[in-house]
């Protein structure tokens, strides 16, 4: 019988750097200047913290690649990895430590340098995450798996491709506008439907404007024990539920695996549902950070969190649900799509939008969410067929 | 200071390559413009020499102290290259000479060192040639923006048409572009990391440790002439550096594209063949650091409107009819085997007959006075024997007196071998290769000039001679 | 009586028209000629070929695979023994390749009759291949083509008797390459064909016809090399021979001179409009010459199914422009790249051989499914190996379940399309799609799969099945 983490566990500090090509930053630097600002804004220091969790596909291994950095004191760290889902794995380990009543404090963070191989992409060597087959890797990029999606979710719900595009420019028109006023956030431009529509194709249907950043940045979270977190504030969030759920990776081979729905992704969300006790994520879910990394994985994602019906996002997306002054906004922050996807901080800087979202401190006032209390943070490594998705439930105390 | 500009001068090979070629081969957005190629007989020296021939003009060759040479795509890596642009200049050879190289600032680099050494009193007159013909990898962003060209400098202490009030370098061991020993094409990182962690602030830096040396403000120039690696790098530096459209030195990257060590002095050529007396010119050139000349143009600038430089050179071309005839010029594909019977090449010839053959001299009978070429001992005229003097006649002009047109020629790349047989003016007959030919302009009479050209690579070295030309422009 | 049971060709789907070359190079050629997808060598042609061949006979009956090219992809590692495994072959056969010679096709054909009629095999696979460079800008670019033919050799229920052959074998240099050479050589064209192809060729056809006291007229149809268009109609006369009645097309303006395999795919062409009881020259040139005469049969009728040469050469894509020919057959040195090496893994392969190279799927015997590629238990019932049953799925076809095209992929010839193929009868498979055109690839439309180069890494050709769109 699964027991629950719900309001065990409290944050009582973040850090975010800004997102972008940081040229003149190395991961050290990311590293150190997202953990300050969480222990800045948490009050409590190095000596403090008792254990720690890092998180990064590539950028380093083994926990002396915070370690160091940070110049930590002997304590236990843990260097786990999730592909792209790394951010949510980085907060669950603490999380679960701390429920378990083993420590007090706990530090998690979040990294990923992209920028220093040479290449605009997705580097596709550095970035061998799968234990691919020397001939079945078949030149496998993120767009030209996450675009099987779209062609077959346009074909099963028969939307011609002007209808399907357009569907997925809407999705990132509204990701823009909401990045383009968020200081931090990689990609700060407004685009218009139009725009995303024309945009140079990556890999049919998804052209430039429905695929993410490849960005430079890192997150971090100071975690404590709920019980105490009022002796360091008064607006500390709590982890309402958590769910991880690795899919067994036969999409490309089975059958009745139809590219239009993410498995992993309702399987851990029902995880952390229960766990928060979230019988109807539309109406009880105030926002959303959803993993964005192509327009169609918000679509979708959005379908297989129980949020739109399946099938159905098109009509929430004409509807405006998800807008800053819809039902339930989807990534106010921009999304990896506007805000940038560093990997192993994407889930991390997720968790952030809510929390400065739930104390009202978010940056420009301007998209700030009025009597916001429950956020899902949705975090996803893999590609259609191979997911690694974890889900972090965040509501105010 | 005392020491400025003399004389300037340019060359932009005849031949252009049509973006729209580029596309009709490799697929993909066809973009206007065009850019300069060298023919399959030119390469940095070659271009290096017609570049100084049009700065010295007919000014008196013996009075050149000094050639700085500079070029990344300089034909030996071991072997000077400038004592082979002086030798077909035809210059004093109790001079110095060097090779700035490895550097697209080599030019401006050299520049300071001629300003240094006339400042110094140790030369009265240096001739800076900044010269470049990089081939770029087919098929990549660098194919369409690279172009070949040259640009060249006299700097003295008189006679000056530009002071040089003042300039500021850096240095910086970033990579940029590169080429190590072994590549073939040059490469490069990122564009953007390039241009936001490497350029915009290394050229930023440059202008303003200029204008805070000297006090200066940018509005004060007429003209701005700057390194960017491409157009849309180039438009962005403007915006950056806040400069008026006029002040902006037309790069030419639809025209001629970028020809690396060559490009700002190419630049500072457009600028100076515009220029009014008492014009401020700032030019700023970058890798490997950067560096920037504050230049004022004097009275004298009115007299050395005469070259060809860049204005000229730009309107006098030929098209490239495809792309094949481009792989052809650069040599970018394994051919058939030739079987006809190779040229040769020989060092001690070279050696021997050096006056003709680089320094472009025929003979003159000291009896009856005729000019003949090759040199002769004994005076086809009259017959003396050893009463010659040597003379110059590279730098001579002549008439057609006929010519063949063949479409088969020994050991030519860039066929039909056009054969041209020219009476000089004062005398003397030509009998050699003709290049840079316009066949449907040939004629007899049509008026002929000089050019130093690459004629084969036998022997594993470049046998250069002086080819005849229909007269450029 | 030994003779052809069943014959098979490829011709690759891209042709490059010469008016792309006139528009590099100058001149005024017209017509066009087939070229070799980016991930097609002479192997996987032959594959192709023999594929074909093989239609609806049973593949457990090859004893014996004969590979005839000039321009094998391994110089040392035999060909036919991965193009064996391909063809899902028996592997207690004799693989033999046979190259270096433009007749290595029809040497093959007469070493697998002679296998036949001496019992050492009872039916034997001749497949005959080629892919050769021209020079650029030279009199064989335009020339060259490239393609497959195959036949299957034995003795009982042939298609095609053969009632004598004549052999001449000469020093003579014509056409060569040397090690370490790319492209073809050649000398001066009026030497090769006053003292090489003309005297060499008379001297096999003549002789021939006089052991079988038989003259031109006796035939229906002359299947025959020659180096050019020209000289083809030109021996076409000295032989005697009608040339709107008896002179099988040698296609020089659609195909091109496929070395190797040019003589055998004419032949291809001949049998496919032939009757039985037709008689046809078949003759070959290269190091020599030689001629058969052979004989049609009422098994022909049984195997006019073949794609062969009609199907294919109507099946085609025309190439956008050289460059792409460029990079097809990698003709210069481009920039170089930071973003991907291609790895492999001879180890994993060879433990993964049996769907790597026979593309071999798995079925369950406990819930019915087929998959692929070969797992350790069920993905559907999780049942474990012993329930799962090894079976071929090569000759499926299927249709398209979803794609992508993936315009910044590290591939030759972008955009790289991912498509996600539904076998009949069960089984999913996930590859890069080939032959294929970009402007239209649609959800659901026919599928099959076809052996192709996927990269060179780590200086290993590494082979594998694609999908592509069914060509007919």
């Amino acid at each position: 019988m699964p027991g629950t983490i719900k309001d065990k566990v409290a944050i009582i500090g973040m850090g975010c750097t800004q997102f972008g090509e940081l040229w003149d930053k190395d991961v050290d630097d990311l590293i150190i200047e997202a953990t300050y600002e969480a222990l800045e804004d948490a009050g409590v220091e190095i000596k403090d913290i008792e254990a720690a969790w890092f998180g990064t596909m590539a950028s380093g291994v083994t926990g002396a690649a915070l370690a160091a950095p940070l110049k930590l004191n002997y304590i236990p760290v843990t260097h786990v990895e999730n592909a792209c889902g790394t951010g949510a794995e980085t907060l669950r380990g603490p999380a679960f430590a701390i429920a378990a009543g083993v420590y007090d404090i706990c530090l998690s963070v979040g990294v990923e340098k992209m920028k220093d191989t040479g290449y605009g992409g997705l580097h596709t060597l550095r970035l061998q995450s799968d234990k691919w087959h020397p001939i079945y890797v078949g030149g496998g990029t993120g767009p030209g798996r996450y675009a099987l999606a779209a062609t077959r979710y346009f074909s099963k719900y028969g939307l011609s491709p002007e209808e399907g595009k357009r569907m997925l420019a809407k999705i990132s028109v509204k990701s823009h506008h909401n990045g383009a006023r968020n200081p931090k956030a990689h990609l700060r431009i407004e685009v218009t439907e139009e725009q995303v529509i024309n945009a140079p194709m990556i890999a049919w249907p998804l052209g430039l404007y429905d695929c993410c950043g490849v960005t430079d940045g890192a997150s971090a979270a100071v975690l404590c024990r709920a019980d105490m977190a009022k002796n360091f504030r008064d607006d500390y969030i709590t982890i309402k539920g958590s769910g991880i759920s690795v899919g067994p990776s036969w999409g490309k081979q089975k059958e009745d695996y139809d590219y239009t729905f993410w498995p992993e992704t309702e399987a851990a969300c029902k995880q952390a549902y229960e766990m928060a006790g979230i019988k109807n994520p539309r109406k009880e879910l105030d926002m959303a950070e959803l993993h964005d990394c192509f327009s169609i994985a918000e679509a979708i994602a959005t379908e297989s969190a129980g949020i739109s019906e399946r099938g159905r996002v098109k009509e929430d997306v004409d509807a405006g649900v998800f807008t800053q002054e819809g039902e339930i906004p989807i990534n106010i922050s921009g999304g990896l799509k506007s805000f940038g996807h560093p990997i192993g901080a994407s889930g991390g800087r997720e968790v952030y939008e809510f929390y400065k979202q739930f104390q009202g401190k978010a940056e420009d006032p301007s998209r700030q969410l009025k009597n916001v209390r429950l956020g899902l943070a949705h975090n996803q490594g893999g590609h259609p067929g191979r997911f690694q998705c974890g889900v972090t439930i965040i509501g105010a105390p | 200071m005392t020491a400025g500009i003399v004389s300037y001068g340019a060359y932009i090979p005849i031949y252009r390559l049509s973006q729209a070629e580029l596309a009709k081969v490799w697929g993909g957005r066809e973009r206007p413009g065009e850019k300069a190629v060298a023919n399959v007989d030119e390469d940095s020296i070659t271009m290096a020499v017609e570049a100084a021939l049009d700065c010295i003009g007919n000014m008196d060759r013996n009075l050149i102290d000094r050639v700085y040479f500079a070029s990344t795509t300089a034909p030996y890596t071991e072997k000077q290259n400038a004592s082979l642009v002086a030798a077909a200049l035809d210059l004093r050879n109790d001079i110095m000479t060097l090779d700035s190289a490895n550097s697209l600032r080599g030019g401006t680099i050299a520049l300071q060192a001629a300003l240094d050494a006339v400042n110094a009193g140790s030369a009265k007159k240096v001739l800076v040639v900044a010269s470049d013909c990089r081939v770029p990898p087919p098929d990549s962003a660098f194919e369409s923006v690279l172009g070949d060209g040259a640009a060249a400098f006299l700097i003295g202490d008189s006679d000056i048409i530009a002071e040089i009030e003042g300039s500021y370098m850096t240095s910086s061991e970033n990579l940029s572009v590169w080429r190590r020993r072994s590549d073939t094409y040059v490469q490069t990182w990122e564009d953007r990391f390039i241009k936001e962690a490497i350029y915009t602030p290394q050229l930023e830096d440059a202008v303003s440790g200029l204008l805070k040396k000297y006090n200066v403000n940018l509005a004060d120039f007429a003209k701005v002439a700057f390194y960017g690696s491409n157009a849309r790098e180039h438009a962005a530096s403007a915006r950056a550096l806040k400069l008026d459209k006029t002040q902006v030195q037309n790069p030419l990257f639809d025209k001629v594209g970028n020809t690396g060590s060559a490009f700002v002095p190419m630049m500072l050529v457009g600028a100076l063949e515009e220029a009014k007396p008492g014009d401020k010119i700032l030019t700023v050139n970058f890798s490997d650091g950067a560096d920037a000349y504050a230049l004022k143009t004097t009275a004298g600038i009115e007299g050395v409107k005469d070259k060809r430089g860049i204005k000229r050179h730009l309107d006098s071309k030929l098209m490239l009819p495809n792309y094949g005839r481009y792989i052809h010029y650069r040599d970018l594909m394994e051919w058939e085997v030739n079987r006809m019977h190779p040229l040769e090449g020989s060092l001690n010839i070279i050696w021997r007959e050096s006056k003709a053959i680089i320094r472009g001299n025929g003979t003159r009978c000291r009896k009856c006075g005729h000019v003949q070429l090759p040199p002769q001992r004994i005076c086809m005229w009259c017959q003396a024997k050893d009463e010659f003097d040597y003379v110059r006649v590279s730098d001579k002009q002549g008439e057609l007196f006929t010519y063949s047109i063949d479409e088969r020629g020994a050991g030519v790349i860039d066929l039909p071998n056009v054969l041209s047989v020219i009476n000089l003016d004062g005398g003397g007959r030509y009998y050699g290769q003709m290049t840079d030919k316009v066949l449907d302009k040939l004629g007899v009479g049509i008026r002929m000039e000089f050019t130093f050209r690459k004629f084969h690579e036998q022997g594993g070295f470049v046998n250069y001679f002086w080819k005849s030309r229909p007269i450029r422009c | 009586m030994e003779g052809i049971i069943s014959y098979g060709a490829h011709i690759p789907i891209y042709r490059l028209s010469r008016e792309i070359l006139n528009q590099v190079w100058g001149g005024r050629g017209k017509g066009e000629k087939a070229i070799a997808n980016v991930d097609e060598d002479s192997m996987t042609m032959g594959v192709e070929a023999a594929r074909n061949c093989l239609k609806g006979i049973e593949k457990s009956s090859v004893d014996a695979l004969y590979f005839a090219s000039t321009t094998p992809p391994f110089k040392e590692k035999q060909s036919a023994s991965i193009m064996a495994a391909a063809l899902d072959l028996r592997e207690d056969i004799i693989a033999v390749d046979l190259t270096d010679s433009l007749r290595s096709g029809t040497i093959a054909l007469r070493m697998a009759l002679d296998a036949v009629k001496a019992g050492s095999a009872k039916k034997v696979l001749v497949v005959a291949s080629d892919c050769r460079i021209p020079p650029p800008n030279s009199a064989l670019e335009p020339l060259f083509g490239d393609g497959a033919a195959a036949f299957l050799i034995g003795e009982g229920g042939i298609a095609v008797e053969i009632e004598g052959s004549y052999y001449l074998t000469s020093e003579f240099v014509d056409m060569w390459r040397m090690e370490y050479d790319k492209t073809t050589r050649s000398w001066e064209d009026r030497f090769i064909r006053d003292e090489g192809y003309i005297p060499h060729f008379q001297k096999a056809v003549s002789a021939l016809l006089k052991a079988h006291n038989l003259s031109a007229k006796d035939f229906a149809k002359a299947a025959f090399y020659a180096p050019d268009a020209r000289l083809h109609s030109d021996m076409a006369k000295r032989l005697g021979l009608d040339a709107k009645t008896q002179v099988q097309n040698p296609l020089f303006d659609q195909l091109g001179n496929t070395g190797t395999a040019f003589a055998p795919m004419i032949l291809v062409g001949a049998l496919e409009e032939a009757k039985p009881g037709d008689r046809i020259l078949l003759a070959n040139y290269g190091d020599g010459a030689d001629a058969h005469v052979l004989r049609v049969t009422e098994g022909i009728e049984k195997i006019k199914d073949r794609r062969g040469i009609k199907k294919n050469l109507e099946s085609k894509l025309m190439l956008d422009n050289y460059g792409k020919y460029i990079k097809f057959r990698s003709l210069m040195q481009f920039a170089e790249t930071t973003d991907y090496r291609p790895r492999t893994s001879l180890p994993q392969l060879w433990r993964d051989r049996q769907w790597v190279f026979r593309f071999h799927g798995h079925k369950c015997k406990k819930c019915g499914k087929t998959q692929f590629p070969m797992q350790q238990f069920c993905m559907y019932c999780q049942a474990p190996e012993e329930f799962l049953e090894e079976i071929p799925l090569s000759d499926r076809k299927g249709t398209l379940f979803t794609f992508s095209m993936d315009e910044r992929a590290p591939v030759v010839d972008p955009p790289n399309v991912l498509g996600v193929v539904n076998l009949e009868g069960g089984g999913r498979f996930f590859s890069q799609m080939t032959d294929r055109d970009v402007n239209n690839i649609k959800v659901g439309m026919p599928m099959e799969v076809t052996f192709r180069r996927i990269h060179d890494a780590l200086g290993v050709h590494n082979y594998f099945w694609k999908c592509k769109p069914v060509r007919e």
